[in-house]
């Protein structure tokens, strides 16, 4: 009998502590008009800090990511209780309405992990809106910046090399311009095809992706040098270059598109020449000139860190060395015509 | 009274927000203050800069319809792009129903306004420049909309563009009158769009003065019903300084106007004056290509009622010295490639015709003559573009 009362007791307890602290997810705060000021109001963590991910929020991978200045990034998503994602051609996702998309910006500063900003897209009934949250330097709450920001930032970069950059929060616009489809704002990363292998276990698992959606082939990790050398450069393209370079992106009067679906080597960039690339050309003729990636208007503006020539124009004020190795060696192996 | 009260309440609560006047002053943290005015403006705001120079370190956007950004004059409130740290251009616009004016645009790290999918957009009284004059390494387009309808630039200043200075891309119904466009390598351009209106604009000390291009393997093709007309084209002698790689970049310096690729083309009643290869070209897209929509030739080009200065003095092309010589030291008035059709020149100058036969054939292979039209010289006026009333009202 007192082992039973006992029993219940712990069982009381451990039921309070697990339960007491959490409040669910502000799905209120998700649909309503407005620009919530501070990320806590959505709910989208247990902890101040970020890091401890709320009740049907989860932690998502990517097989390949964009590069943003070799910045740690942490991706979740969180759907309406009940409610399933859907996947649809070329690898878009449909939401429901009230789905979050939640991507946190950080740093490994002085051995500590730092998040520098949390930046948010929510699905309304009148379509998504991107909203960039900064943290602050007590790393406890992260405050809305619509104008976006720079902020100073030392870190090792893969190399190990010190780095010291102005990273760039993109303003609300800047959001809009990379997740544009259209005029409309759409997310970019979480497509079928690039969900990590586990990532997608996940989310059929826990019920939270339509089980036909898991069926569709998957792109690869273009880090991985075991993989063919044109699907890797391919994957680079699509994941850091089409948002914009598609043909109802931002970039699309450019006339160079670098989906993955693309099939026109021209509208690739092969023998194509500029259009209103300006210094952006850098004296060269085409965007990609077979075996001569050095000849390549890509790889000249993917190497350069000048406003005005540097591709992609925003986020972006390191070179990524491994993606740029990568699509160099992917044009040079192209045979010349 | 209580009733009326009440009702006059709901009424208030029904309607939308009146529109506001939003005043952005130069100073500390302008770039925030100022992107963060754009991007919170509502429809019909007027986002009022004050008159001061605003030191700016990335490019702004807007993206709210209905909005006015108004400055004190394009003399006095200046956006200042020299200490910019990144993006495309120094203001982007993506939204419909946008007016600029009155402000000045300076040192850009790449394009000065972009507009893109920007419907009935209105450029008006900017100035737009690169204050070290003509280089390389500026921007490439002064004003630029791209793929929108109706689209007016009028009594605007744009000077340096290493690209051009107003450039209208794959859009429909322009209206380009009354700007200045000095001393970039192409001062006004108009390219891959369906009709426009280039009229009254001053064109001077560009490298070419006013370009009407059509390129292959883009969104929108088809160039035509362009009209180029009460313009004064003038000494447009500057050396190219476009990078290479730029279809502008093979534009010869002392070109005062230049047809490309494009159908049902005007050219009538401009003052073209002391252009050095020539004051009129009208040619094919010479580069190879890989597109079947694409059709290089220039068609249905009529020229008419301008007036000619001296013009084919230095002409800066492989061969031009030579060609000139055999003209009596200077090439004529208008060069004609010989390639499209329908080309009709009721001007009294000579007109050139290289005399080539393909699309991409070497001008070695020219056979230069005198250019004989055939019919009757006559063609039918472009309809004149009407725009929305709206874009014109905003320029009161």
């Amino acid at each position: 009998m007192r082992t039973m009362l006992a029993a219940i007791v712990v069982c009381l307890v451990g039921f309070a502590v697990s339960a007491a602290p959490t409040r669910p997810v502000a799905d209120a705060v998700i649909l309503a008009d407005g620009m919530p000021k501070k990320l806590s109001e959505y709910g989208f963590f247990t902890d101040a800090s970020g890091w401890k991910p709320n009740q049907g929020v989860e932690l998502y991978e990517l097989n390949s990511a964009l590069f943003t200045d070799y910045a740690e990034k942490y991706r979740y998503i969180y759907l309406p209780a009940g409610q399933k994602a859907v996947g649809k051609d070329e690898g878009m996702m449909q939401f429901p309405v009230g789905s979050a998309l939640i991507k946190s910006f950080g740093y490994k500063i002085d051995g500590e992990d730092r998040l520098l900003e949390t930046r948010v897209l929510l699905h309304r009934t009148d379509g998504w809106i991107a909203l960039p949250y900064v943290w602050n330097a007590e790393q406890t709450e992260a405050t809305l910046k619509v104008a976006g920001t720079r902020i100073p930032v030392r870190f090792a970069d893969p190399s190990g090399n010190e780095r010291d950059i102005s990273y760039a929060v993109p303003n609300k616009n800047q959001c809009k311009e990379c997740h544009a489809l259209s005029g409309q704002v759409v997310p970019i990363g979480p497509k079928v095809r690039n969900l990590s292998h586990d990532s997608l276990d996940m989310l059929l698992s826990n019920e939270m992706l339509d089980q036909a959606s898991g069926d569709q082939p998957s792109i690869p990790d273009y880090a991985d040098a075991a993989m063919p050398l044109k699907s890797r450069a391919r994957a680079y393209l699509d994941i850091n270059c089409a948002h914009c370079h598609n043909r109802e992106g931002s970039a699309s009067n450019s006339g160079l598109f670098l989906t993955w679906e693309e099939q026109s080597a021209v509208h690739l960039g092969v023998g194509k020449r500029p259009v209103a690339a300006g210094r952006g050309s850098g004296g060269f003729e085409f965007a990609i000139a077979p075996g001569q990636p050095d000849q390549s208007i890509m790889m000249y503006r993917l190497t350069s860190l000048e406003p005005g020539i540097a591709m992609p124009e925003v986020g972006r004020s390191l070179v990524h060395k491994e993606g740029a190795a990568l699509l160099s060696e992917w044009i040079a192996e192209m045979e010349k015509e | 009274m209580i009733r009326t009260l009440l009702a006059a309440t709901a009424l208030c609560c029904a309607m939308p927000a009146l529109a506001k006047t939003i005043t952005i002053e130069a100073g500390a943290d302008a770039q925030e203050r100022l992107q963060e005015a754009l991007i919170l403006a509502e429809p019909g705001d007027i986002v009022e800069l004050g008159a001061g120079t605003f030191e700016l370190t990335d490019g702004l956007s807007l993206d709210v319809d209905k909005v006015t950004v108004r400055g004190a004059g394009m003399d006095k409130s200046i956006l200042s792009f020299a200490g910019q740290l990144g993006a495309g251009e120094g203001l982007l616009v993506t939204s419909d129903d946008v007016v600029l004016r009155d402000f000045a645009i300076e040192d850009s790290k790449g394009d000065g306004i972009k507009s893109k999918g920007a419907d009935r957009i209105v450029y008006h009284a900017l100035r737009v420049e690169w204050t070290g004059g003509p280089k390389a390494t500026n921007g490439a387009y002064g004003i630029y909309p791209v793929e929108a309808s109706d689209i007016l630039v009028q009594d605007s200043v744009v000077r340096g563009a290493s690209d051009a200075g107003i450039y209208v891309g794959q859009s429909k119904n322009i209206i380009v009158r009354r700007n200045t466009a000095i001393e970039n390598v192409a001062g006004i351009e108009i390219e891959n769009s369906f009709d426009a209106e280039v009229t009254e604009n001053l064109v001077t000390k560009n490298t070419g003065g006013i370009l009407v291009f059509d390129l292959p393997n883009l969104p929108q093709m088809g160039g035509h019903n362009v009209l180029v007309a009460r313009n004064a084209i003038i000494n447009n002698n500057t050396d190219n300084f476009a990078p290479e790689g730029n279809i502008v970049a093979g534009v010869p310096a002392g070109t005062g106007v230049m047809v490309m690729a494009n159908r049902n083309v005007q050219v009538i009643e401009n003052a073209i004056i002391n252009n050095g290869t020539t004051n009129v070209m009208v040619v094919a897209y010479t580069q190879t290509f890989d597109d079947p929509n694409y059709d290089p030739t220039p068609r249905e080009v009529y020229i008419a009622g301008n007036v000619h200065g001296e013009s084919g003095f230095a002409p800066d092309f492989d061969g031009g010295k030579q060609l000139a010589a055999a003209f009596g030291g200077a090439l004529p008035a208008i060069v004609y490639d010989g390639l499209g059709e329908g080309l009709i020149v009721n001007d009294a100058v000579a007109v050139l015709n290289l005399g080539l036969t393909k699309v991409g054939q070497a001008p070695s292979e020219a056979k230069p003559s005198l250019y004989k039209q055939s019919g009757a010289g006559e063609t039918v006026a472009l309809s004149p573009i009407v725009l929305p009333a709206s874009m014109e009202a905003a320029l009161k």
